[in-house]
């Protein structure tokens, strides 16, 4: 037996834009949603991937504990796309506690804390009493959020494996229904713009002052994004629906936040993924790069692509889009691999000029329109986390 | 019901260094006193320069996992990990909050990557040379139910050997009103296909969402120090494992979830 879980609706928020057709519209175009870094009480030279209007949305007021910038972004992306109501049917299908929540976020509403610790007595030292740690800054608070929002009772958790977080969700859920624990599973993450990450990027040396431009020999680093993603996974049940074929997981085992100069992680997680969906190299249409635009990154990940693809295989990164989306990025390519496939759509590595001459796979500099029917997509995390997933049509 | 064997273990907490200290008081009659100190976390299989590095929170997670490893007598290749916190570590958040409020925000990059909630099992990895899958998860003050539940997922859909590490630090002093833990706790159990012969308890597990009784610590101590980290809702399992006896146990999940537990030996 190799039933499928196939992806039944889906929706998404990020810098270009709120619901599905946005994001088509810009990778068709080539549209970035890349602006110089204007958030708030930030003074670094670099550019970021900000969501208009998180500051604007309000929160249910049942789940007014739950108020942050996190979940703001996850409440606007649950309201694209009908998502709620496909929720909702799938709930009176299957039963409210029969749906599994599992999300990726790497700092979940860390930037709450960061308000709070910035209005502090100044006397005591006390955070402000307003301060609600377990429904806002709590790694489970957009998990919890989201359940509560659907009104589901199933299992649920967060997976905060840094920037695989909610790549690493689709396997998460591809288990739970095998072993009978749900029977359908809402996957994705949301990551939002705060001090922590983009001062905590900047003293890595990481962020750009640039656009980022992935694969570019004149690439110098990540432009931070934020964006909310969710999928509604269920047992195939159309011939025509995209699925998720096939995952792979693995550790570098090398450093904290370096990958392994000879991709030797990422490449096991690719070569897993195709054993998992019982595939060959070729079969692969088009692959979603994790290229975040680092040096270091997207010349690891070639070598890696190089050894399990040959350079054969068209692969772009989408970071030049929506800029680095960290715990959110595996929901968003995973989004637009999707996109790619409903559309016949190869997209552009936005903003590369010119490949760098150590990068041997075939970067993909201008949007293509072809069949594409398989599609695999990266996300690398630190601390070694790697997951790259395969998506497509199961026949 | 997902079956499985529980082949090794590996137990810090406030008096209680390793497994067969915490064995000793399962099944003795001496009352715990949940105010002795916390034993020194020395995760030997961290170089040291790697040591020096990492954190409290960190150490107190490679401490137990390195303990379960030992007692596996196995290659740590084998092992997928499930990393089971309620919280990221928090006192290197604290510490890089205090510095974002500082003239020109001198934020550690040392700090940053320790701050991700996948750090103990980045340093993990880097340890043992291990290549194989890693899950780092919360589920609040569920999150050792939760982190069981993965890892029994992965024992059964994988078909591999699983190394679940629950652990909690209570976070610095101006977070502390805020946050549910007041212990520091940690544990770590090798669980395996049930196939495999190095089992010592075969265990059954199940998700079940009715209001079902929790259990208890009989001792008062052993009672206060299970209320008071997320990873110590294990307690009861673990008092069933130092017995070696056949038994059930119900351990709290979400709202209005459990899992219910049967263990009997090998």
């Amino acid at each position: 037996m190799n039933r499928k879980l196939q992806i039944s609706a889906q929706t998404l928020v990020s810098a270009l834009g709120n619901g599905v057709e946005a994001h088509y519209q810009a990778l068709k175009e080539g549209e970035s949603g890349l602006r110089v870094c204007d958030l708030e009480g930030v003074n670094l030279d670099t550019w970021i991937g900000r969501v208009t209007g998180v500051e604007d949305v309000i929160i249910k007021d049942t789940l007014a504990d739950y108020d942050c910038r996190n979940n703001r972004l996850g409440q606007l992306a649950l309201a694209q796309d009908g998502f709620i109501e496909a929720v909702n049917q799938a709930s009176a299908r299957y039963g409210h506690h029969r749906i599994g929540v599992f999300l990726g976020t790497s700092t979940s509403g860390v930037q709450q804390t960061e308000m709070a610790y910035a209005d502090r007595d100044e006397d005591s030292g006390d955070l402000p009493s307003y301060f609600n740690y377990r429904t806002t800054h709590n790694m489970f608070s957009i998990a919890d959020f989201t359940r509560h929002y659907l009104g589901l009772e199933g299992p649920a958790m967060v997976v905060s494996t840094a920037c695989s977080s909610s790549a690493k969700v689709f396997a998460n859920a591809q288990r739970y229904l095998r072993a009978g624990i749900c029977d359908a599973a809402i996957v994705g993450g949301v990551d939002t713009l705060c001090h922590m990450t983009l001062y905590g990027f900047n003293a890595l040396q990481l962020v750009s002052s640039q656009p980022c431009c992935p694969a570019d020999q004149d690439r110098d680093g990540i432009n931070i994004g934020e964006a909310a993603g969710f999928a509604l996974l269920e047992w195939e049940q159309d011939d025509d629906s995209i699925c998720l074929l096939g995952y792979g997981e693995s550790s570098d085992a090398y450093h904290m936040s370096s990958p392994h100069p000879e991709g030797m992680g990422a490449a096991m997680a690719m070569r897993q993924s195709l054993r998992s969906a019982r595939l060959q190299p070729s079969d692969i249409d088009y692959i979603n790069l994790h290229g975040t635009a680092t040096p270091a990154n997207d010349l690891s990940e070639d070598r890696a692509l190089m050894d399990v693809f040959a350079g054969e295989v068209p692969c772009s990164s989408t970071k030049g889009f929506t800029g680095h989306t960290l715990g959110a990025a595996g929901i968003v390519e995973a989004i637009f691999s999707c996109i790619a496939i409903e559309r016949n759509l190869i997209p552009q590595s936005l903003n590369t000029r010119s490949v760098d001459e150590a990068i041997h796979s075939p970067i993909v500099l201008s949007t293509r329109e072809q069949p594409v029917s398989r599609v695999m997509t990266n996300s690398f995390g630190f601390g070694g986390s790697n997951a790259s997933l395969i998506l497509g049509y199961a026949s | 019901m997902m079956r499985m064997g529980i082949a090794a273990v590996g137990l810090c907490a406030p008096g209680l260094p390793d497994w067969p200290t915490g064995r000793s008081w399962f099944s003795g009659s001496q009352a715990y006193d949940p105010g002795m100190a916390m034993p020194e976390l020395r995760p030997d299989l961290l170089p040291a320069n790697e040591r020096r590095r990492t954190t409290a929170h960190i150490k107190l997670a490679l401490q137990v996992a390195q303990e379960a490893l030992d007692d596996w007598q196995d290659e740590a290749e084998d092992l997928a990990t499930v990393f089971s916190s309620s919280d990221a570590d928090l006192d290197i958040v604290d510490k890089i909050l205090c510095s974002l409020n500082l003239p020109g925000r001198p934020v550690s990059p040392t700090h940053f990557h320790n701050s991700v909630h996948n750090a103990a099992a980045g340093y993990w990895s880097i340890a043992t040379g291990s290549h194989a899958p890693s899950t780092s998860l919360s589920a609040y003050e569920a999150s050792f139910a939760a982190g069981l539940l993965e890892a029994a997922c992965q024992v059964n859909e994988e078909h591999r050997p699983v190394l679940l590490v629950a652990y909690d630090m209570p976070p610095p002093a101006t977070l502390a009103p805020f946050c549910p833990v007041k212990s520091p706790f940690g544990v770590a159990l090798v669980l395996t296909p049930e196939a495999v012969s190095s089992a010592r308890i075969r265990m059954g597990l199940e998700l079940i969402h009715q209001k079902d009784e929790l259990d208890a610590m009989d001792d008062a101590g052993l009672e206060i120090l299970r209320n008071a980290a997320p990873a110590a809702r294990s307690l009861p399992l673990l008092a069933l494992l130092a017995n070696e006896v056949s038994g059930t146990v119900t351990l709290p999940g979400l709202a209005g979830q459990a899992l219910r537990l049967e263990l009997s030996p090998c």
